[in-house]
């Protein structure tokens, strides 16, 4: 069965939560989305810019220092850290940026965590034109002020959220307040597989491109598939991206990384799969970090952009399928994962990732050479290097 | 006849809905107001039960939520304070919530403690019709009306659909955006108010923005009933002077009735 169904469900999860001043603006994007599909050309000029424009294809890169040091499984990593702007929010950002010059809306509201989506979306809307205004928690601005200076120059203007947690979901809640305020001219440009329908379809579908690829890297270097591939999840869009092409290959394992935080039993992380019930946020049924009233809990995770107590409906419906399963790293954990790729490989990557690595760096001791690993290193990280310095206490 | 349908049909009058996030300022003056709103002449009253996550609404109500949780409000304390209420109050008794608390809660246990409580409908704010069916079949179970809303961008379309499916009355969303004071009303509410009209047989109630007695005036002029929210919470403020608020309430029906 081919999901999400018609009305945007995955098994029990997804939908449209939302305010019925949003429902004919879901409507339009969906019909703009099905029109898109349909039309060679939007798809030709999405391919172009993300060869062109954001550096695609990305390569599959052999760790083989990291696979030696850890004697075991072959680690390859997909290098979306090496995609324009630093992640892979950009294919995203182009593709959702394309819908919206095809709705005619010519404004378009962004939320960031980590600043990277921020960043993308600032770099697709100049690129294509658009005006962009991206909501970001004040903590989040402290803790990435860099991103908050590439946006600007970007031409985006960012405007500070200071509700609530002041990070990703109450920018979510700031830019959906934006949305619903202008909704005739703007374009709710969010960057995960999350929120109501048909959000998660679409960024999965644009994210996708890195799965796609990893698939025919794979087969063109190693004639076959990998046999395990692992990525962190926030909202999970980099997952279900490199996830989404292998769901029909059971040979394939799958596995997502979220946030521990300080600990599962700290209550301070972001680990909605794995600690999580089933919830409503943010316009979607999915896994949910909250309390037995069920008001959301506050989340804690020192990468940024896996601070978030949801996730995306399609990784709730995978974890209860079983085709994906779902584990938690904690904040050292993904340091010492930072510090191990960085020094082995050349490679820094963004906390995010890191906390798919230190998973790897679990598993693939006791796995054959033979048996391949491809981990999503979804961004770069640059943005990371202050709050690093920060919990390695002045080591660094 | 219920509680909701007998608020309508008073002849020659509109009814007046006011708003409360429960617990603001505090538990107790949320149980003293609610009797005194029904004195000066409301004829319900929207219980907003606080969460975390009020992304329809403006600052007004946010930070009404976000001092009611402070406060330990909790569906639960919610549940007991409208039973407590209905000791005291013969109007009728909504709930606001967004789903999540109701669906934390499980929806036909929630549903029998709301009914068990004396409450006599729901106002789901982030819950289309679409996804409505098992919370209208456990609320239909309890006696309970899920009101639905609709919004000046609503087609025929959905106009149709909700006018199916909604019970007690139609909230009509004056404006798009979120909820707060506006200095004026939307030029466009007489015709959205009349498009609606033509197509369900509910009545119809506008809320969302309204924030004074002429704007109150003339939104009881096209519809069934005025709802006002923030600027009432703005009026109870942090102390415990309730004479603003009845002065304004007082001057509201006045007005209403002329």
């Amino acid at each position: 069965m081919k999901l999400p169904d018609k009305e945007g469900h995955f098994g029990l999860y997804g939908g449209k939560f939302v305010p019925e001043v949003l429902m004919p603006a879901l409507s339009q994007l969906e019909a703009a989305y099905n029109d898109a599909c349909a039309d060679p050309s939007f798809w030709q000029e999405f391919q172009a810019l993300c060869h062109n424009y954001a550096g695609r294809p990305t390569p599959l890169y052999h760790a083989h220092q990291l696979s030696a040091k850890l004697g075991g499984a072959t680690i390859l990593l997909k290098r979306e850290d090496l995609a324009h702007t630093g992640a892979h929010k950009i294919n995203n950002t182009l593709g959702q940026g394309l819908l919206a010059l095809r709705m005619g809306k010519r404004r378009v509201v962004a939320e960031t965590g980590a600043g990277q989506h921020g960043v993308a979306a600032a770099a697709a809307c100049a690129r294509l034109g658009l005006d962009c205004i991206v909501y970001m928690g004040e903590e989040d601005i402290r803790r990435q002020a860099l991103n908050l200076l590439r946006m600007k120059l970007l031409g985006a203007e960012v405007r500070p959220v200071s509700s609530g947690s002041r990070t990703l979901k109450d920018a979510i809640n700031e830019a959906i307040r934006d949305w619903v305020t202008n909704v005739g001219d703007t374009h709710y440009l969010l960057g995960s597989c999350v929120g109501p329908h048909p959000y998660p379809m679409i960024v999965r579908h644009f994210q996708s491109i890195i799965g796609e690829e990893t698939r025919e890297q794979m087969l063109e270097r190693y004639q076959r598939l990998p046999d395990h591939i692992v990525a962190c999840v926030g909202g999970g869009s980099n997952a279900i991206g490199i996830f989404h092409p292998f769901i029909g290959d059971p040979s394939v394992k799958l596995t997502g990384v979220e946030a521990a935080g300080r600990g599962l039993g700290s209550e301070q992380h972001a680990a909605s799969l794995v600690a999580g019930r089933m919830g409503v946020l943010h316009g979607a049924k999915s896994y949910l970090l909250q309390d037995r009233e069920g008001q959301v809990s506050p989340t804690h995770s020192i990468a940024p952009g896996l601070d978030y107590p949801g996730v995306g409906p399609e990784h709730s419906y995978l974890k209860d399928s079983g085709r994906a399963s779902y584990v938690a790293v904690t904040d050292s954990q993904a340091v010492e994962a930072f510090e191990l790729l960085s020094a082995s490989e050349g490679i820094i990557p963004a906390l995010e990732p890191a906390h798919a690595i230190y998973h790897v760096t679990r598993i693939a001791p006791d796995l054959p050479r033979d048996h391949i690993i491809v981990v999503n290193l979804s961004g770069r990280g640059d943005k990371d290097i202050h709050i690093v310095a920060e919990a390695l206490g002045g080591k660094l | 006849m219920s509680r909701i349908a007998s608020a309508f049909a008073k002849p020659g009058r509109s009814a007046l809905i006011a708003y409360l996030t429960v617990g603001y300022p505090s538990p107790e003056a949320t149980l003293k107001i609610v009797p005194h709103l029904a004195q000066w002449g409301c004829d319900m009253v929207e219980l907003g039960i606080p969460f975390s996550d009020p992304l329809a609404d403006g600052t007004t109500i946010q930070e009404a939520s976000y001092h009611a949780l402070e406060q330990g409000v909790t569906p639960a304390s919610c549940l007991k304070l409208a039973e407590q209420l209905r000791q005291r109050v013969d109007i009728p008794l909504v709930f606001m919530s967004y789903y999540n608390p109701v669906l934390s809660r499980g929806l036909e246990p929630f549903c029998q403690a709301s009914a068990q409580a004396g409450v006599d409908g729901l106002i789901i704010p982030d819950l289309p019709p679409d996804e409505g069916a098992e919370l209208e079949s456990a609320t239909q179970k309890y006696g309970l009306d899920l009101i639905y809303l609709l919004a000046p961008n609503s087609g025929d379309e959905r106009i149709d659909l909700i006018a199916r499916r909604a019970r007690g009355f139609i909230y009509l969303v004056s404006l798009t955006g979120v909820t707060g004071p506006r200095d004026t009303l939307p030029p466009e509410l007489e015709s959205f108010v009349t498009r609606v009209r033509g197509r369900a047989h509910q009545p119809l109630c506008v809320g969302f923005g309204v924030a004074n007695a002429e704007q109150a005036q003339r939104v009881a002029q096209m519809a069934d009933g005025v709802i006002i929210g923030s600027r009432l919470l703005q009026l109870i403020g942090k102390g415990d002077d309730l004479a603003p608020l009845g002065a304004f309430i007082q001057e509201l029906r006045h007005r209403l009735d002329k």
